[in-house]
């Protein structure tokens, strides 16, 4: 899986989450709470999420390093490595 | 109409989802209105079969309006007329008065026979509430049919919501006596068991921290139940049920409060269960009118954004209303050791007609020896 398709697919559940959020404008260098105005609820919907989409499970104790949608690519790409 | 919370006395009927002729249980969402907090699933209090309805799809209607005519299992041929005085209890010059000056009919006490409310009751109720507030110039139509309206634009709904939440407040400081008082509870047991309980469960499965919160709350409740309670009339009312309303802020602005039933007999996973799908629908705006009538406290939290402490405002007619700040990492004494230990600064408002600063710290004792004991929970 590319880094790109990750992304898509990231984006794709921040989408179901806050649909009314225009992620087109999301910075992916910055937090996602702040730019997006989410909480810890929204989190574990998002781990969630990405667990169905990308059958990747996120530990809680990686929560503390996933901070922006860089972090989240980064951190995906390394357990989807050889997928495609 | 059910009632739909301390700041709405009225709301629009949007569509009917049962028909005349259909069997009903109880339960069962046979409406949706549409308030400016929400589009509430109003959900029926009587199982039978619909006679037929009594308002329009578009019509303005104050809480405690008659939707339909619902006959039950057994019963007669009921008129339109015994069955909305009977159900209400609320004579129609009273319904009528009572719209009027903008007082919910269930908040006030019946001094007829058999509780039915009067006109002089709906003016005490008002004048109880503010006495300076004049009468009026016209009266409001009980039923005022209207074209569907469109729906409303965020920015339309936000204004809309924040003139509800201003009424609610001003009514509430303008009524209760509020008193208030700060504890704050050492977190180390209750997050390394929330850890641990985390690492065994799948990601749909995990609890979020503030669900020990909510239990540990609803528990303390049984320990100092006249919290768990609401002012109607002139007195108070314990409530058996434990139904805690849970602050939820909404995008870009305003918040709901709308109740987890039965709380203190959920399991952790079931309350989290109950948590996670109420925080969907309402951010939905679309939420049940027995989780909008039902609170019996509210838990709010704004630890999300590292706020230390919040002093709640009581949501009328509940007497209480428990606040929690963010989890942080303190340096604590703890048996003898100075150690890094996650603490949560603890808030309780309540009402002084009902309660007193001794009765009310108690309830924080009780939540913070909860809260050491999360396997408990």
């Amino acid at each position: 899986m590319t880094d790109d398709q990750i992304r898509e697919g990231v984006l794709r559940v921040l989408a179901g989450i806050v649909p009314g959020a225009d992620l087109t404008a999301l910075r992916p260098d910055l937090g996602l709470r702040d730019q997006l105005d989410i909480d810890s609820m929204d989190y574990l919907n998002l781990a969630i999420g990405i667990h169905e989409e990308l059958q990747v499970d996120i530990p809680e104790s990686a929560y503390d390093q996933l901070e922006t949608l860089d972090d989240f690519v980064r951190y995906l790409a390394e357990r989807t490595s050889g997928s495609t | 109409m059910p009632t739909l919370g301390a700041d709405m006395s009225v709301g629009i009927l949007s569509s009917w989802l049962k028909k005349p002729g259909d069997t009903v249980q109880r339960g069962d969402i046979i409406a949706v209105v549409h308030t400016d907090k929400a589009d509430v699933e109003v959900e029926t209090f009587a199982s039978g079969v619909i006679e037929r309805m009594l308002v329009e799809p578009g019509s303005e209607v104050p809480v405690g309006t008659p939707l339909a005519v619902i006959r039950e299992s057994g019963e007669a041929e009921p008129t339109a007329a015994s069955e909305q005085e009977a159900r209400l209890m609320i004579s129609p010059s009273a319904r009528e008065l009572a719209h009027e000056l903008g007082v919910d009919p269930a908040e006030v006490r019946g001094s007829g026979p058999g509780g039915r409310i009067q006109r002089k009751d709906v003016e005490a109720a008002a004048a109880a509430r503010d006495p300076a507030r004049p009468p009026p110039s016209a009266p409001r139509p009980a039923v005022a049919p209207q074209a569907p309206a469109a729906a409303p634009s965020a920015d339309d709904r936000g204004a809309a919501m924040r003139r509800a939440i201003g009424a609610a407040m001003s009514r509430s400081k303008r009524e209760i006596p509020h008193f208030y008082l700060g504890h704050t509870i050492d977190l180390s047991r209750a997050m390394s068991w929330l850890t641990e309980s985390n690492v065994h469960r799948s990601v749909s499965e995990r609890l979020l921290h503030g669900v020990l919160l909510l239990k540990a709350v609803a528990l303390a409740l049984r320990v100092v139940p006249e919290l768990n309670a609401t002012w109607q009339g002139d007195e108070v009312v314990r409530h058996d049920d434990v139904n805690i309303g849970v602050a939820i802020a909404l995008r870009g602005g305003g918040l709901v409060a709308p109740a987890i039933r039965h709380t203190d007999e959920l399991s952790l996973d079931e309350l989290m269960h109950a948590f996670r799908d109420l925080v969907t629908r309402a951010r939905r705006y679309s939420l049940r009118s027995s989780e909008i009538s039902a609170p019996t406290i509210t838990v709010t939290s704004l630890g999300e954004r590292t706020v230390d402490t919040v002093f709640g405002v009581i949501f009328p007619p509940q007497v209480a209303i428990v606040g929690f700040g963010a989890v942080v990492e303190r340096l604590w004494v703890s048996d003898g050791q100075v150690l890094p230990c996650p603490v949560v600064s603890v808030s309780l408002s309540a009402d002084h007609r009902v309660t007193d600063g001794h009765r009310a710290s108690a309830f924080l004792v009780a939540l913070d020896r909860l809260l050491q004991e999360p396997e408990e929970l």
